[in-house]
């Protein structure tokens, strides 16, 4: 594996291509678009304050840099570099702003979510959208783009809007039956629409795309519900993980559940795996040390840490959460499909430091991933089933069927992973620190 | 007459009333002369006339004239008579007593099992007494454990039902806030629009859209369009998604047709013996055949008979496969218990295995010697000499073998020089010789032609005779150079 120099990006801004050809970074108020392979400066521009969001378009010819203090959108282009757009939203605020998917709308959303406004790059029209509802992920595009889903509320009732990202016609409006919509999302084959409550109450319910109420399922009553929901990439499983550290899949024929994970404390099964990251002291001082390792001070002041099997029954460290408080660290709040369906990763709250990795055709657990601090964050390579996480020190993990690895970051200076993202091909890893990014290419057998 | 613990019959009971004065208190066993003595032979005789006659014997003597005749015949019977009444008696006494000892015995056991009765009763009461006292405890513990479970599902039900007057209560107030949220949200809206300041997109120009179409208009025709497009991707997924299901199911079938086809062999080739069953599995097959032909023509629309009819023969097959499984099982550990040569017991197996595992442990300790041996070798640091002379030492002997082969080389390159030389020589002696043997027959021929025609054939013979030389000079020639080339491939 090798690294790229260590480079300067502020707020966790950076956003690969969608073609995979360049990197948008930011620094306060410049947009940097670097060449992918040897990050050279390609384009830069220059905003007008301090930008909070940027996106790509999905023709990788536009990004869109958000200033929410001001109220401002402003919108380059990669073609054409003087070609220049603003949108101004004035005094009735920006608290969120993405592109459309066919990547000439803007949707801006005004504060306090009064209405949505969607601006056209190619026409000048404007439309409005009253009422969205402020909640978790209150919209969403179908995976083709066609579609969109949103949620509104009005008069204390939820209800749900499907338009048509064509021209924005409304194609369906209607009541969801839900008591404080949550969430929702559509299904990658765009037919089925999941719509989540809050976690005041545990129910989901599967719209057809024509507005039909196809199911509903609850899992139990009273007690915190549901955390994070996904749907697998063949469309087949709908996932749904809960306050009651369980993780529930669901199937697309009949929308009733035909397994439940659980994630105890302890593992007893003789089949499974448990890695746990042992970390290796250096020894530093004596004859050993050399002008060589002072420079390099990340893998000197930094131990190495390898993954050893841990003879099982294993205890994984469990932190118990203050149950007084409001939005507890307990349950599933983080699960992930690899994209050839095969595996499912989850995160359980009070185990922050461990990921549970299950086996999506035979239904049961794989293997459990122990770390020496909390998972800050993970995601499966777009292209092959291998995960790549941090734990918010200056390793990266990967894992895939093969085996799991933790890679020491061979770069200048302290570099501490706080999030990172794959490039669309597989081949590299952008990792990003609080105020630097750097990119890990990984060798083609890995 | 035997003396018993019980009671003793008077021998004489009447007869004790009857003469208190003659018979002295004395055991009935002494039979010697104090009832008859010299001067009441009279009155005996009275007095045993008397008895006897009451016994209904004939009188011992004739009251005749006042004499006192003892008719002996009659006293003998009479005596005879007596004895045998005796022993009657005596026999009878025996009987009685016998009997009587069996009763008492009887009686005692029976005292006995009543008192063992009696006992038992005591303790089953007791026992008794116990197990309700028990039941009565249980029976009260399971009264409180009730009330404690009714209290907790009443305690329940009302958390339930605070939990759910809290709920409609925050409802209530939630729907409240909202509402105010909204007119302010409303309020807020509006004096936001009224303003109009600054809102609005600057761009340079338009962009072209990303399919590079041209933008159309809003018609009824298009929702018409939308509506269209909508349902028919809904469509198509319902149609993939049945096509799947579709090929699943053929799969599925085929596969429990496979499984049926392959039990019912399974099941045939053991049942070849038994006739009944034949009967019964041509039946089955007669069904099945049925089925896989009703199946085979239409595939994709089996309707549910045939649907049901699969799965009841696959679960009969199953269930005769299993059962035979089971006979099977048991048979095979009936003959664990005897030694058959197939089946070795358990215990021989582990025996083996464990056997075959000290071997392995021994080769990897083998192993593990060896290797320490040769690092041994590779470490041991050493001075040059020793360690020449130990390379040496490895190496003697392959160095001996090799100069042994070297000698014999060399002998054999001695000697195939040897055969070299014999060889050009031999090749030049038969050069020389050839030469000779050239000469002689050019001088031969020379004298011949000399001698048949001198003036006819003097210039051919010349010329003739010059090749012949020639010739054998080319011989000599090609003799020595292949003499020459011979010894340079030496």
């Amino acid at each position: 594996m090798n690294f790229s120099d260590v480079l300067k990006q502020s707020n966790q801004l950076c956003k690969i291509s969608p073609d995979g050809k360049y990197v948008a970074t930011c620094v306060q108020y410049r947009l940097m678009v670097r060449d992918i392979i040897n990050l050279q400066i390609v384009h830069l521009y220059s905003c007008l304050d301090q930008v909070m969001h940027i996106e790509w378009s999905s023709d990788s010819m536009f990004i869109l840099c958000a200033m929410y203090k001001r109220g401002l959108v402003q919108v380059w282009s990669l073609e054409q570099p003087d070609w220049h757009c603003k949108i101004d939203e004035g005094s009735i605020g920006l608290v969120s702003s993405r592109w459309s998917p066919d990547g000439r709308h803007i949707l801006n959303t005004t504060e306090f979510h009064l209405r949505i406004t969607v601006w056209s790059l190619c026409t000048k029209s404007v439309s409005y959208i009253k009422y969205p509802k402020a909640c978790q992920k209150g919209m969403d595009f179908t995976s083709d783009g066609r579609y969109m889903a949103l949620a509104e509320r009005r008069e204390c009732k939820d209800y749900i809007s499907v338009f048509v990202c064509d021209d924005w016609h409304l194609l369906r409006h209607f009541e969801s039956e839900t008591q404080d919509l949550a969430g929702l999302e559509w299904s990658p084959n765009g037919c089925v629409l999941a719509v989540w409550d809050s976690c005041l109450e545990y129910k989901i319910l599967l719209y057809s795309l024509d507005g039909r109420l196809l199911s509903s399922y609850s899992a139990y009553e009273w007690s915190l519900g549901i955390k994070s929901v996904t749907w697998s990439p063949s469309s087949q499983f709908l996932v749904i993980g809960s306050y009651d550290e369980k993780v529930r899949i669901l199937n697309h024929i009949t929308w009733k559940k035909i397994k439940e994970f659980d994630h105890p404390g302890t593992i007893n099964n003789c089949k499974k795996s448990v890695y746990k990251e042992v970390e290796q002291t250096t020894v530093v001082g004596g004859d050993n040390l050399s002008i060589h390792q002072l420079t390099a001070g990340n893998s000197l002041f930094s131990p190495k840490s390898k993954y050893e099997i841990t003879p099982l029954p294993a205890q994984l460290p469990v932190i118990k959460p203050d149950l007084d408080r409001a939005n507890p660290k307990i349950g599933i709040s983080a699960m992930a499909f690899s994209s050839d369906n095969r595996y499912l990763a989850t995160k359980n709250d009070n185990m922050p430091q461990s990921l549970w990795l299950w086996d999506m055709q035979k239904l049961c657990l794989l293997t459990v991933l122990e770390h020496t601090a909390p998972i800050r964050c993970f995601i499966w390579d777009p292209s092959r089933p291998r995960l790549a996480l941090c734990t918010g020190n200056t390793k990266v993990y990967i894992w895939s069927a093969a085996g799991c690895l933790s890679v020491n970051l061979r770069v200048e200076g302290i570099f501490q992973v706080q999030s990172l993202l794959w490039h669309p091909s597989g081949s590299s890893i952008v990792l990003l620190s609080k105020e630097q990014f750097c990119i890990c290419y990984m060798d083609s057998e890995d | 007459m035997p003396k018993g613990r019980t009671q003793f019959f008077p021998e004489m009971s009447p007869s004790r009333l009857y003469t208190p004065s003659m018979m002295s208190p004395q055991s009935s066993q002494n039979v010697s002369g104090n009832f008859c003595t010299a001067d009441n032979i009279s009155e005996c005789i009275l007095y045993i006339n008397q008895e006897l006659s009451s016994l209904g014997f004939p009188p011992i003597f004739r009251n005749s004239e006042g004499i006192r005749d003892l008719d002996a015949v009659v006293a003998l019977n009479n005596i005879y008579d007596l004895l045998r009444l005796h022993r009657q008696a005596v026999k009878m006494i025996e009987e009685l007593e016998v009997e009587q000892l069996k009763s008492s015995s009887d009686l005692h056991y029976q005292h006995l099992t009543n008192s063992r009765l009696k006992d038992q009763l005591e303790l089953s009461k007791k026992e008794n007494i116990r197990l309700h006292e028990r039941e009565r405890q249980l029976e009260t513990t399971m009264k409180t454990l009730q009330n404690c479970l009714k209290d907790a599902k009443e305690e329940v039900q009302r958390l339930q039902g605070v939990i759910a007057s809290r709920a409609t209560q925050y409802n209530h107030d939630i729907k409240r806030r909202e509402r105010e949220y909204s007119k302010v949200k409303e309020r807020l809206n509006q004096l936001l629009i009224a303003r109009k300041d600054k809102q609005g997109m600057e761009v340079l120009n338009y962009v072209g859209r990303p399919d590079g179409k041209r933008s159309l208009w809003k018609t009824g025709k298009t929702e018409a369009r939308h509506e269209g497009e909508m349902y028919k991707t809904l469509l198509n997924e319902f149609d993939n998604r049945q096509r799947e299901l579709m090929m699943e199911n053929i799969e599925l079938k085929k596969v429990l047709q496979q499984m049926k086809r392959e039990m019912m062999a399974v099941l045939n080739s053991k049942k070849i013996l038994k006739n009944e069953e034949k009967q019964s599995n041509n039946v089955d097959q007669a069904n099945s055949d049925d089925e896989e032909n009703s199946l085979k023509e239409h595939p994709e629309m089996s309707c549910d008979h045939a649907r049901e009819k699969l799965t009841n023969s696959i679960r009969q097959q199953w269930r005769k496969l299993k059962y035979h499984v089971e006979k099977l099982d048991s048979q095979a550990s009936i003959a664990q218990d005897g030694d058959s040569d197939e089946t070795i017991t358990k215990q021989v197996h582990e025996e083996e295995i464990e056997k075959l595992r000290g071997e392995i442990q021994q080769c990897k300790e083998f192993i593990q010697t060896q290797q320490q041996l040769l690092q041994q070798q590779l470490n041991t640091p050493c001075d040059e000499e020793t360690a020449a002379v130990l390379n040496d030492c490895y190496m003697l002997e392959e160095k001996e073998r090799l100069k042994e082969e070297w000698t014999v080389f060399e002998e054999q390159r001695k000697n195939f020089e040897m055969e070299r030389r014999n060889f050009t020589e031999a090749a030049i002696r038969l050069g020389h010789e050839r030469k000779s043997f050239e000469d002689d027959r050019a001088m031969w021929l020379k004298h011949q032609f000399l001698n048949t025609s001198f003036a006819d054939h003097v210039k051919p013979q010349s010329r003739m005779t010059d090749e012949l030389t020639r010739q054998s000079h080319h011989e000599e020639k090609h003799l020595p150079i292949s003499a020459k080339v011979s010894k340079s491939h030496l």
